[in-house]
């Protein structure tokens, strides 16, 4: 049973990945909270007043004050709630976890949204980008900062960059069913494939990530409104 | 207190990312060798030390290559404790990493659209830019009311005061050169007054590169994308 949290609330999306990190870290965390579903397209007033600077999800409500951005947030979580860190202790290792976390949300996610963005006759270029980033992730597993670690980039747990990339990964086995192209060929990818596989075989993973079912429908209602909207703008 | 450490920062004199990492390394008194890259010719060792990137800065500690400035920025600041950047309070802490991240995404759009347009869009590009300012200071107004000293973390300067400061050298060439107002004491006296004092200070005085540099290679930009878009 989760300890008493003082006063924790989240105000989230059930498609966001930013918002799964957050969910991902409290439930890692064991910490209890109340969930507010928002809908993007008719914000709260809450939303809009607790972020009025960017109106977007996730928003964690701790003792009714906001605290922003998921990458943030975790930061925040793990200073406040110590036991159970998402962080490393070493700095050099805080330094690699916040290198990489930059990574995935400055160069690969909007890759992986380009893809899926993308018109369908300029897909090959869009999924160069998604490999090109995907090689370099393969890379550090493979030789560099984070190789010859144990199962997870936090070590024998799941740990921040875990969270990071792995909330948003399973969007490309979504993306690679509707768009129908070749994301993460484990023969290609093999040690981010596998390290991908033990993220979402974590009991907490799997009990925060929606079905994939729901996330393919979502995905193939997204990408047939956006295909609708360019061809009206033709 | 640990053996010092070798410390070596990867850099570009006119980066003002580097600037930052700089500045971070001098308050907290670190002594570090300098590497100035050429960035139409970069080094091997560069490339090996940021491969993802390939960019500058990358500070190497004890052989271990950061790259990021923001990265580096808050590895400084966990590896040398005093003067402290970041608040201790783990929710001021995010309230800082908040404005901090605003300034890196809000920010410098505008200033290099600002730096290649003319016309309807340099007009819009400096609205969007004195806007964002605007938000910056209503922000930290509201977040760190209490004025302890000078600086926006306090008595001595932090974390936003590196990042604002050090941007405003190249804010004021893009004044002077695309001939606009972006910053000025009427419309942002917060940030004013703590830009001013941070900048006022010796150890950033005899760190950041002279003006004429900055007004220099800013001048340089916006001739070749002025150029550049009539073609």
């Amino acid at each position: 049973m989760a300890p008493p949290s003082d006063d924790l609330k989240l105000l989230g999306s059930w498609a966001s990945s930013y918002t799964h990190r957050v969910q991902l870290a409290l439930k890692l965390k064991g910490l209890a909270f109340e969930y507010a579903e928002e809908d993007l397209a008719d914000k709260s007033p809450s939303l809009l007043l607790y972020n009025p600077v960017y109106e977007k999800v996730p928003v964690l409500l701790h003792r009714g004050r906001p605290v922003l951005e998921s990458v943030i947030i975790l930061h925040y979580l793990d200073e406040t709630w110590p036991e159970v860190p998402l962080m490393p202790a070493d700095p050099y290792d805080r330094a690699l976890a916040r290198f990489w976390c930059h990574f995935v949300d400055d160069k690969l996610g909007p890759a992986v949204g380009a893809v899926f963005a993308s018109p369908s006759d300029g897909q090959a270029a869009a999924v160069e980008q998604v490999h090109e980033n995907l090689r370099l992730v393969e890379r550090e597993l493979r030789e560099g900062a984070f190789a010859g670690r144990r199962r997870f980039f936090g070590g024998d747990k799941i740990g921040v960059l875990d969270i990071v990339l792995g909330c948003g990964s399973y969007w490309l086995a979504v993306f690679e069913e509707v768009m129908e192209v070749k994301l993460v060929d484990p023969e290609a990818f093999p040690l981010f494939h596998s390290w991908l596989r033990d993220f979402e075989e974590q009991e907490e993973v799997k009990a925060i990530i929606p079905a994939i079912d729901r996330l393919l429908e979502y995905a193939r209602g997204v990408r047939q409104m956006m295909l609708g909207l360019s061809t009206r703008q033709q | 207190m640990g053996e010092a450490k070798q410390v070596k920062l990867y850099g570009f004199s006119l980066s003002p990312y580097c600037t930052l990492v700089h500045l971070a390394l001098k308050l907290k008194g670190v002594a570090y060798e300098y590497v100035e890259e050429d960035l139409t010719n970069k080094s091997a060792t560069l490339l090996q030390l940021n491969p993802v990137h390939q960019k500058v800065p990358v500070l190497v500690v004890d052989g271990k290559p950061v790259a990021e400035s923001r990265v580096i920025l808050e590895y400084i600041d966990e590896t040398w404790a005093e003067p402290s950047f970041l608040p201790s309070d783990p929710y001021s802490r995010a309230r800082v990493r908040f404005w901090v991240d605003f300034f890196y995404q809000r920010m410098v759009p505008p200033s290099y659209a600002i730096i290649r347009s003319q016309g309807e869009e340099l007009e819009k590009a400096t609205k969007e830019f004195i806007e964002v300012l605007r938000i910056l200071e209503k922000g930290i107004m509201e977040d760190f009311p209490r004025k302890k000293g000078p600086f926006i973390h306090g008595s001595s300067p932090g974390l936003l005061d590196i990042i604002v400061g050090a941007g405003n050298p190249g804010t004021k060439a893009i004044e002077e050169v695309a001939d606009v107002k972006l910053f000025t004491e009427e419309m942002t006296p917060q940030l004013y007054s703590y830009v001013h004092a941070f900048l006022s200070l010796d150890l950033v005085k005899n760190t950041v590169v002279p003006y004429d540099q900055v007004l220099e290679a800013i001048k340089e930009r916006r001739m070749m994308a002025l150029s550049s878009s009539k073609e």
